[in-house]
């Protein structure tokens, strides 16, 4: 039927209609086979300075990494080399996290590439440079909440994000391991990167494997990706993640672990349909393996597990004593592969896990959490980002996301490490506040954040060595002496976000 | 420090291993047994007397049983520990390699002397004898009785097999001799037996079979060479609820006999004497340190 | 109690530290202490002070000593110090306190 679009009623009170159909306006059909359409005409760029030039970044613009290649990666230094050669300059780093490998990010400070970083973490040399002053803007510290929730609502805006890859189609749909062989690399989960890929305005995917169309289940969809460089490495396998994480066989580890799931048990929280989330470090992994031992006893099975996923999670899955697996991160291979074949293991982004500004995030639906931490003072307040020297030398990660999140959060640390009173009177960087943090168990004693006089009560009740934070403290004190505080300059080097993006705390430089 | 009602485990600790000393005490073990001897190398013998009297003079065990194994006294070595360490005043000093109720006396004139001199009431010093070699089995019972201040007398299988020409096995046959001389001369003495270590810490199921086997033979308790360990042994020791049950129902029997001015103490129609009555108290001691799940420090 | 030689005590462990005590050739004497430690910003005056009170109750006036330290506790100080200095002075006359 004819029309003439000016006629029709009311058409300006209708948005999205873009004139009348065109046969000469819209693009011509393809014919090609679809395998040749895979090699003709797809989204590979020939290299990256090509990719980097389409995507259109220039000097004073936002970029962002992932971090779920660990100290294996090769993207970040890959990228920042060709840009740096490239002549562009003033960036901003938004990476989801940085490791010891990226030390040579030293050099594009100094050389003006880059104005200034946002991260969860920083170890090595380069956290050791920041830590003396290398950058004139202090670091952005963000949790993995809250990062999420900058970049959502539009805060943290990413110009362009250099998302590795170990497996991407044509087209862009890229997986964190390779669904078409059981070699090659492999993190399992790329739920930093999702979030990353869906709110950036370009999105990379830089890759040492291209596959089939279409890399389904995939992590990030092709309709999130602009462009595609195949480069000769992603990373180093044995950087990237091990093949399993092992149990620890240290018994201090394993006392307190035994201490932090006898609290479990007796908390209230242990009950059939349980939630939790368990870190990657020896003492919570090791708690896991007692709560195994505690779920077959009662006939408990957990609801699911959530957050950095080990192999110890992926065994409790296959058992059937978890239910499901909400997976941002994987911490090694059983955890990837499990990720790649278990139908309920399931890939988050960083979002769906920990962002306060989403109503639904994961962490809010956790009955316990095991989280370590490097200081805890009589606040309870956590330290997990300045070593006893005061640099820079871990990440914020998903610690006070969780820890806010859970309605118990169950903080595991030595009460000394070597000389170093793990109890103290207040933390060298507050990471996450103290009132989010309920128990502290070390392996000399369990102190119960006075905001939980009921959970005290049944502690002590099932004659664990409860005690108050400050006895904690003094035991400590006794043993190794009062330590003198470390001396900092004024400057301010670093600041720590809390997961609403309010600053908690911040890095000074050291004094040496 | 504090002499232990139970030893079902004894840790050893080298002595001149600073960090192992500072976290001995947070294991549970019953006692904690600081090694001055195999241990440490004959050119730290100094430092270690240094560190554990130290140690000993200066950190918190809390209530735990405090032992340390001396060199034995033919050594250059030995009095110079005796010397050192009776100051220190753990609650027992253990003598390797005895031989004799001879090696006994002599140890013990040594620790009398050195009590006198540093003003420490004579007899405070607790002994305990390791018997390592064939003579020395031959000999437990003498051992056993040569002096007051013994609590207990231990097997040290290492230098026993080598002695008796043998080397240890899996199933312990070569030790079946010597573990059953020792804990019959401890029982007859009315002293502890406390049995060798276990040296392969990876093989945890051996390590069970082997405290079942000990326990079996009516030893008290075991040497334990990691914390790791500990668990399993005291869970070994502890009592399944059908003895703790008739330990109760034997406590309950005394109890009511003593109410009715009754010396005669019956359950079931059984007439119950000491031995039973002694071995119904240790079954509810091993019950409570296992489920009194923390001690105070 | 007089520094002969070299004496040396103690490991690279973490928890101990090695001590090294050996006579001070300077003119003007007294102890000189050069200290490494990883935990120098809380505890290296401590450390200090262990060593020197130590030598100091040891009748030693004059010594120099090099420690690298690996977060050892006080008692842990003042016993790899003694024993360094009786092996610096060759001695094996050792006086126990204790008792009471």
């Amino acid at each position: 039927m004819s029309f003439d679009i000016d006629k029709i009623p009311n058409i300006q009170g209708i948005n999205a209609i873009h004139g009348k159909y065109d046969e000469k306006k819209v693009p011509k059909k393809d014919t090609r086979v679809m395998r040749e359409r895979q090699f003709q005409h797809n989204k590979i760029m020939p290299s990256l300075e090509r990719a980097i030039e389409y995507s259109g970044l220039k000097s004073g613009m936002t970029i962002s990494f992932h971090h779920h290649f660990r100290n294996g990666d090769n993207v970040v230094n890959t990228v920042m080399d060709t840009i740096a050669k490239m002549g562009i300059k003033d960036l901003v780093i938004a990476a989801s996290s940085l490791n010891e490998v990226h030390a040579p990010m030293i050099q594009h400070i100094k050389n003006g590439v880059v104005r200034r970083i946002e991260t969860s973490g920083m170890r090595g040399d380069l956290a050791k440079a920041v830590s003396h002053g290398l950058m004139d803007i202090p670091v952005v510290f963000r949790s993995h909440g809250g990062r999420a929730a900058a970049i959502e609502s539009g805060e943290l805006h990413i110009d362009v994000a250099f998302l590795g890859a170990p497996s991407c189609d044509p087209f862009g749909n890229a997986n964190g391991y390779n669904r078409e062989s059981d070699e090659g690399k492999a993190c399992g989960s790329l739920g930093y990167a999702k979030l990353d890929a869906l709110y950036a305005d370009t999105t990379i995917i830089v890759t040492d494997t291209i596959v089939s169309y279409p890399n389904t289940p995939f992590s990030i969809p092709e309709s999130h990706v602009e462009y595609i460089v195949q480069v000769d490495s992603i990373g180093d396998p044995a950087g990237i993640m091990s093949g399993a994480t092992r149990y620890t066989k240290n018994p201090k580890e394993l006392l307190i672990a035994k201490a932090a799931a006898d609290v479990i048990e007796h908390s209230g929280y242990f009950n059939d349909d349980f939630s939790m989330q368990m870190g990657s470090g020896g003492a919570s992994l090791a708690t896991a393996r007692y709560l195994r031992e505690k779920m077959i006893q009662k006939n408990y099975k957990a609801r699911f597990a959530l957050g950095g996923i080990t192999g110890q999670i992926v065994e409790m899955y296959e058992e059937g004593l978890v239910k499901k697996i909400l997976d941002v991160q994987s911490f090694d291979l059983i955890a990837a592969n499990s990720l790649k074949n278990n139908r309920f293991h399931h890939q988050i982004d960083a979002s769906y896990y920990a962002s306060y500004m989403n109503a639904g995030a994961a962490v809010n639906q956790l009955d316990f959490c095991i989280l370590s931490a490097l200081e805890v003072d009589t606040n309870f307040n956590i330290n997990v980002m300045t070593g006893s020297d005061g640099v820079i030398r871990g990440a914020v990660g998903g610690h006070p996301d969780a820890a806010a999140g859970a309605s118990l959060t169950i903080v595991v640390t030595p009460l000394l490490r070597g000389r170093i009173p793990c109890v103290c009177d207040r933390v060298n960087t507050i990471v996450t506040p103290g009132y989010t943090i309920d128990v502290v168990v070390t392996d000399q004693g369990i102190a119960v954040n006075p905001n939980r006089p009921e959970l005290r009560e049944k502690l002590l009740a099932a004659k664990l060595p409860v005690m108050t934070i400050e006895q904690l403290r003094d035991k400590a004190y006794a043993i190794a002496g009062k330590p003198e505080p470390i001396k900092y300059k004024d400057r301010v080097v670093g600041l720590l976000m809390y997961r609403d993006n309010s600053i908690i705390d911040v890095i000074r430089e050291v004094d040496d | 420090m504090a002499l232990s009602k139970l030893r079902r485990s004894m840790l050893f600790v080298p002595g001149n291993n600073p960090g192992m000393i500072k976290d001995a005490h947070i294991y549970g073990s019953d006692s904690i047994m600081f090694d001055l001897e195999d241990s440490v190398s004959i050119n730290e013998k100094d430092a270690a007397r240094f560190l554990v009297y130290n140690a000993l003079t200066q950190l918190n065990f809390g209530k735990k049983e405090i032992v340390v194994r001396i060199n034995d006294l033919n050594s250059k070595y030995g009095i110079d520990d005796l010397e050192a360490i009776v100051r220190a005043q753990p609650d027992v000093i253990r003598l390797p390699k005895t031989e004799t109720a001879q090696d006994v006396i002599d140890c013990e004139r040594e620790i009398e002397r050195i009590e006198k001199e540093a003003g420490i009431p004579v007899g405070t010093t607790k002994m305990m004898a390791a018997i390592e070699s064939a003579r020395g089995v031959l000999e437990a019972y003498n051992i056993a009785v040569s002096s007051k201040r013994l609590v207990a007398i231990a097997l040290g299988a290492e230098d026993y097999v080598s002695s008796l020409k043998t080397s240890r096995t899996a199933d312990g046959v070569e030790l079946m001799f010597a573990r059953s001389m020792i804990v019959n001369a401890a029982r007859a003495a009315g002293l502890m037996a406390i049995d060798t270590v276990y040296s392969d810490i990876n093989n945890e199921e051996g390590f069970r079979k082997e405290a079942t086997l000990i326990k079996s033979l009516g030893f008290d308790g075991k040497s334990v060479i990691n914390p790791r360990q500990i668990p399993p042994l005291h869970e070994i020791f502890t009592p399944t609820e059908k003895e703790l049950e008739k330990a109760f129902a034997i406590i309950e029997a005394i109890k009511e006999a003593e109410s009715r001015g009754s010396g005669v103490i019956a359950l079931n129609g059984k007439m119950i004497d000491k031995p039973v009555v002694e071995r119904a108290k240790l079954m509810i001691e091993r019950y409570e340190a296992a489920h009194a799940v923390y001690e105070e420090v | 109690m007089q520094i002969k030689t070299v004496g040396v005590a103690g490991t690279m462990e973490s928890s101990d530290i090695v001590v090294r005590v050996e006579p001070n050739t300077e003119k003007t004497g007294g102890i000189v202490i050069h200290l490494e430690s990883n935990v120098i910003r809380q505890y290296g005056n401590q450390i200090r002070k262990v060593i020197n009170d130590t030598l100091t109750s040891l009748g030693v006036d004059s010594a120099v000593v090099t420690a690298v330290d690996k977060g050892a506790l006080d008692c842990t100080v003042a016993a790899r110090t003694k024993a360094a200095a009786f092996r610096a002075a060759e001695c094996a006359d050792y006086e126990w306190g204790g008792g009471k």
